[in-house]
């Protein structure tokens, strides 16, 4: 007899499913649960195996997957808030007491993207921190922390173009003021500020161009760099955690050698739960809390005080005590230039997978919370009531007097702290970077919450309860 | 890449092929820098649309005593007349992050609600961050009648009486 020309299965609804599924489900094998996690399209952003240590949760706080989640969610009820939004000035704020009170879900919708891009620009920043602390930047993950930067600002660009859509006072004037701060930026500045407010102040125009923004052109380019940083870490893998001594933190006595595990279902199934209850804290989180809406959008009235969104209230109060060209475009510019540059300096510690890099490493990173902490608050005490360094130097411009020469200082001051951890301390180069590190980013967060809870009318210094009241 | 000596004058001209890669290089550069063009342009300001950027004639020259400060919301001045009969009119923009800047009656100056900048009458700058006093516009007086052109405003490092325009 003939050999069967045609191998098959026999029945026509098999024969279907097996041209969608070519693996067999569930994989009989681990050869078989690699084969699935390399043929599936979806699964195939992992390599087939991992190391097992690094399924630890406390080394990575599934932070990197946390943002994902989070930019899916924004995905799916962003395209569903589009349904019920249009953006002319005339109807974007109606369109959002519509989306309260008439749509069904409406108000649930729109606080989980809220809430959601909210959640994301901490959880993008949180992952910076965790991946700094843990060394995870190191070659060759040079490169990918540069790209995780570049999806910091995207983040950012994409929370702040949303923030204006509501077309509420808080955002026409957080808008307002943000954008102002691109006027600064010597010669291109003024042409840039109202080529993307498509006039020389924030209207019709800047509506649409922030909607075009926020819905097409800064999802794309971050869904292009995310599928670039995700491919990287295939590639590249995870960092492995050490403990101080350098052994693998395997929860165990500690070995040399790395096992590995099938990414299904160790590392699956991991995901799935963490994203499951994500997802349910951020809808209990929904349910309970409105997104804010404040009166509709007036130009001829500047609300007292007027705040930018609150993750630039750090640089809001930067701006407070340097000159704009300083606190808006050079020092932000340093700092990322910094951040940037880091993962290519000389490293004289293999830390690799160590939190904070060694035990004289942690103690260094506390002195620089530390400091940071009394140095921030007191540096702005100074700053509001005893030191006007314009009026002492009257005749010099205010670029020099309150740019400059404060910027001059500050970075002296930190110069001689390096130096003091270094030498006083005799702390590495590396341990040394990362006081300094911490003790900026301290002062950062320092100067986020004084901008958020302990500026009150106009702008002046007050306790959170007078802000309040 | 084949071995073949080319003749020496061969080395100074361009080859065929290499002439229309740079072609097609150029070519797509340019069809590049045509689609970005066009791309950009749909963002460029479109600002003909509303009122605020035209000339406006607010009123009399009487209509304003010396020592007034008088706001146009419409287009986002205050005219202002001097205890000396000078006009000026002053844009609203707080110098230094944007916001509207109020006046302040009580206290007879500009204070900006965002930053706690504070402007004098003529715009100057009584209390920083502001950078610069307050932008003005242009006013002209025809007829009786005084106008504000929007449509530039005009920046200055401290104000001085060339400013003012009299009836």
């Amino acid at each position: 007899m003939a050999e069967n020309p045609d191998p098959r299965p026999e029945h026509l609804p098999q024969r279907i499913w097996e041209s969608i599924q070519r693996d067999e489900l569930p994989p009989p094998d681990d050869r078989g649960r690699m084969r699935l996690v390399m043929n599936n399209l979806v699964l195939h952003l992992h390599p087939s195996k991992v190391a097992r240590p690094t399924l630890k949760f406390t080394y990575t706080w599934g932070l990197g997957g946390l943002a994902l989640l989070l930019v899916m969610i924004l995905a799916v009820t962003g395209v569903l808030l589009m349904f019920e939004y249009t953006p002319t000035p005339q109807t974007a704020y109606l369109d959002m007491l519509k989306l309260q009170t008439e749509v069904w879900y409406g108000q649930l919708i729109r606080n989980l993207h809220h809430w959601s891009g909210n959640l994301l620009v901490i959880t993008v920043f949180l992952h910076l921190l965790r991946v700094f602390f843990t060394g995870g930047f190191r070659t060759p993950r040079e490169f990918n922390w540069v790209l995780g930067l570049g999806l910091l600002l995207l983040v950012v660009a994409a929370n702040f173009t949303g923030y204006l859509l509501p077309w509420d006072q808080l955002a026409y004037w957080a808008v307002t003021v943000g954008s102002s701060l691109l006027s600064y930026v010597p010669l291109i500045g003024e042409p840039l500020r109202n080529f993307l407010l498509g006039g020389p102040e924030v209207g019709a125009a800047t509506l649409t161009n922030f909607y075009g923004l926020h819905v097409a052109i800064i999802p794309l380019a971050l869904m292009g760099i995310v599928s670039f940083h995700i491919w990287r870490v295939r590639k590249d893998t995870l960092s492995i955690p050490r403990r101080l001594d350098g052994k693998i933190d395997d929860g165990g006595t500690g070995s040399t050698q790395v096992e590995k595990v099938t990414t299904l279902p160790h590392l699956v199934s991991r995901e799935l739960v963490f994203a499951l209850v994500m997802t349910g804290l951020i809808l209990m989180w929904s349910v309970w809390v409105n997104a804010p809406l404040e009166a509709a959008a007036n130009p001829d009235h500047s609300p007292n005080p007027a705040k930018a969104a609150w993750y630039f209230m750090g640089l809001q109060e930067l701006l407070l005590h340097f000159h704009p060209v300083f606190g808006a475009i050079i020092i932000p510019t340093l700092a990322l230039g910094a951040l940037a540059i880091l993962p290519y300096q000389r490293f004289d510690l293999s830390a690799e997978g160590v939190w904070f890099r060694s035990l004289k490493g942690r103690q260094m990173a506390l002195v620089g919370a530390v400091t940071g902490l009394i140095a921030t608050p007191a540096l702005v005490l100074l700053d509001e009531y005893a030191l006007d360094l314009p009026g002492l130097m009257p005749s010099l411009p205010t670029l020099i007097s309150n740019g400059w020469i404060p910027l001059a200082a500050l970075l002296l001051l930190l110069i001689v702290y390096y130096e003091i951890i270094k030498r006083v301390f005799k702390a590495t180069a590396c341990e040394s970077r990362q006081s300094v590190f911490v003790l900026l980013v301290t002062a950062f967060v320092v100067l986020t919450v004084i901008g958020i809870a302990f500026r009150g009318e106009g702008m002046a210094l007050m306790w959170p309860w007078e802000v309040l009241g | 890449m084949s071995d073949v000596k080319l003749p020496s004058v061969m080395d100074e001209t361009v080859s065929r092929r290499d002439f229309l890669k740079l072609a097609w290089g150029a070519a797509g550069l340019l069809a590049l820098v045509e689609a970005g063009g066009v791309a950009l342009s749909f963002f460029s300001p479109r600002t003909a649309e509303g009122r605020f950027g035209g000339v406006f004639e607010v009123g009399a020259v009487d209509d304003f005593p010396p020592g007034s400060v008088t706001p146009f919301n419409a287009g986002r001045f205050y005219l202002v007349r001097m205890e000396d009969g000078g006009f000026l009119a002053l844009y609203r923009k707080c110098t230094h992050l944007g916001c509207a800047v109020p006046w302040n009656q009580a206290e007879q100056k500009f204070i900006c609600p965002c930053h706690a900048s504070a402007f004098e009458r003529d715009g100057q700058v009584l209390n920083p961050p502001a950078p610069r006093p307050l932008d003005r516009f242009l006013v002209t007086i025809v007829d009786g009648m005084v106008r504000v052109d929007t449509g530039a405003p005009i920046q200055r490092d401290r104000p001085g009486p060339a400013d003012l325009v009299y009836a």
